[in-house]
């Protein structure tokens, strides 16, 4: 038999199946991947020592900038963390507001994620639909906050300002189309015969080696493991909303895939419910050494002016502690580890992306996978460089 | 309920471990224990393979750096129960020359998590499989979230027309990085219970 030679490739940094700025060495014995070493940090922009010297509203449009796909999740995972250690209360409705746009989160994560992934493996018409309601969903973000990324949405006790009536109910009616692009989407791919070869029993993962990796999120539920924060520990609201989790068989990419699927169907359910549920009321927490004053109050009060400067400047001060808080984001576990020394800016705030781990278990993914199936795992890990480089 | 769950899992491991638990406590609904940097490997493994426990997963370490405190550094290991449904954080200081036991052994996802604080503090690890550099730069020097590295840091980068090529420089301020003092005596509306109380001094 002839004697082959390994051969060392590189893969990236700037390569379309690399979702971002990634940089894979990879050891191949022909086609097949004997070692994968991803090199990472090329977008790494010291979020964590940013954060240190902000205050703790300058600090949360920082967590837009992490997985920038699916912005106001990261937010919420802050805004959590800081109401903790105050100890305050956020009112319902800022409660509803806040669960309907992480779910359009996650529905814009998915249709990405689900869409890119049917690119890599050369379907090119699932992301040319997809994008369009990504389009529209964005515009909903732009509608509430101002603009269609980087929301800077949320506030500790709540959220910045209330919904204009329109907006609630086209979220109401892009909940009645969006159900049908889901089928389109499933017609084009689940049934596939080209998806399903690319797909099915690639990148398997067993429970045990899902948990000994820290995954969480759709990687974990893909090897059958039914663990979803919003029921297992459930935050804001979601104890009183009815949802399934959709949870796999295989722990493949296709099971990853199907997991998304209905996850984005399962979205669309608690959307529907919040809007119908939506209370009245303050969207933020009337205390006003935390929340800014009402605009119109500044021309007449003296009292509002000052709040107005001091939380402007100096910002509000956080009790001293550290505490753990965690959201299910459309990738996993995003959490925020916070410690406050009682200052008015964070003196550590150490983040968990899920993308980190995910990312990590790579090479344990791909050892003995073809060349060509590298973009399949890759693209079912759903990675984005934001929050795996900070 | 969560709470009831806490107290006892708290008391649970206090007996268990109680030659290596330093402390513990219950805030903010979360259980957090303190221990050496000695035995922390004995009582991850301890909390991941016992029944009662399952700690099964590693969900993040977070270092913190206090430059004015005798044991410079904390590493804090939160760790998760999907079975039992609680959260752990377990805490070691250590002063900064000490090396650390890698616990990549234990959770094999801990391998990029301790790779990231040796880049960012520097922090050793004993038995690490490949302890290297992961976010920053290749040929980085210094690490970047202790308290004493400037947020600015020391090399720029940009295209050198001349060069052809990117080059490393270091930083040029055209005005230095503004800290404001903020100890200001806003400390909120005490004034009606500091009115309260001046009266009442007038009254004695």
């Amino acid at each position: 038999m002839k004697k082959t030679k390994s051969m060392t490739l590189n893969f990236g940094p700037q390569h379309p199946a690399a979702h971002g700025v990634l940089r894979l060495i990879l050891e191949l014995e022909g086609e097949i991947v004997e070692k994968a070493d991803p090199h990472i940090g090329l977008l790494h922009r010291g979020t964590e020592k940013l954060i240190e010297n902000k205050t703790y509203t300058q600090a949360l449009p920082y967590f837009d900038r992490l997985d920038y796909v699916a912005p106001m999740n990261q937010e919420h995972a802050f805004a959590l963390a800081t109401e903790k250690l105050l100890k305050i209360e956020v009112p319902v409705r800022a409660k509803y507001i806040r669960v309907i746009f992480c779910e359009i989160g996650r529905i814009l994560s998915h249709i990405l994620n689900v869409t890119t992934q049917a690119l890599d493996v050369g379907a090119l018409t699932p992301s040319l639909w997809g994008f369009e309601e990504r389009e529209t969903l964005m515009t909903f973000y732009e509608r509430a906050s101002g603009s269609r990324l980087h929301a800077n949405y949320f506030r500790t006790g709540g959220v910045h300002k209330d919904l204009p009536t329109k907006l609630i109910e086209d979220i109401g009616k892009f909940c009645e189309t969006f159900p049908k692009i889901i089928d389109d989407l499933e017609d084009l791919l689940t049934e596939n015969r080209i998806f399903k070869q690319r797909n099915v029993d690639i990148g398997l993962v067993s429970k045990k080696d899902a948990l000994d990796h820290s995954f969480t999120g759709v990687m974990l539920r893909g090897s059958g493991v039914p663990w979803d924060l919003r029921k297992s520990q459930p935050y804001e609201i979601y104890q009183d909303l009815d949802f399934k989790i959709p949870v796999g068989k295989n722990g493949d990419c296709y099971d990853r895939y199907l997991c998304r699927i209905e996850e984005m169907r399962e979205s669309v359910k608690i959307i529907k419910q919040c809007i119908s549920k939506l209370p009245k009321g303050p969207i933020k927490t009337v205390d006003g050494k935390i929340s800014p004053p009402n605009r119109d109050d500044l021309k007449q009060s003296m009292e509002a002016l000052i709040h107005h400067f001091k939380l402007f400047t100096e910002g509000f001060r956080v009790p001293a502690g550290n505490v753990y808080s965690a959201v299910e984001a459309p990738k996993g576990e995003f959490g925020v580890y916070l410690i406050s020394d009682g200052s008015n800016r964070p003196y550590r705030c150490k983040i968990r992306a899920p993308g980190f781990s995910h990312l990590q278990a790579m090479d344990f993914l791909i050892k003995g996978h073809m060349l060509a199936d590298v973009p399949a795992v890759l693209g079912s890990l759903d990675i984005v460089f934001g929050e795996v480089d900070r | 309920m969560i709470k009831e769950n806490l107290k006892n899992a708290e008391k649970l491991i206090n007996a268990e471990l109680s030659s290596k638990i330093s402390g513990s406590e219950v805030k903010f609904e979360e259980l957090l224990f303190k221990t050496s940097s000695g035995d922390i490997i004995e009582v991850l493994k301890f909390l991941k393979l016992d029944n009662r426990f399952k700690f099964k997963q590693l969900i993040d370490i977070a270092a913190i750096d206090y430059p004015n405190e005798e044991k410079r550094f904390e590493l804090v290991y939160i760790l998760l129960s999907i079975e039992n449904n609680i959260r752990i954080k377990i805490s070691i200081k250590f002063e900064a020359k000490e090396k650390i036991p890698s616990i990549v052994k234990i959770f094999p996802s801990a391998n990029w998590m301790e790779r990231e604080i040796f880049d960012m503090y520097g922090i050793k690890f004993i038995n690490h499989p490949d302890l290297r550099r992961i976010l920053t730069d290749y040929n980085f020097k210094g690490h970047p979230l202790r308290k004493d590295f400037p947020l600015t840091g020391f090399n720029e980068v940009r295209y050198s027309e001349k060069e052809k090529k990117v080059i490393y420089e270091p930083v040029k301020l055209e005005q230095n990085y503004r800290n404001f003092d903020f100890s200001s005596p806003w400390e909120g509306t005490k004034y009606l219970s500091e009115v309260k109380e001046s009266k009442k001094n007038e009254k004695n």
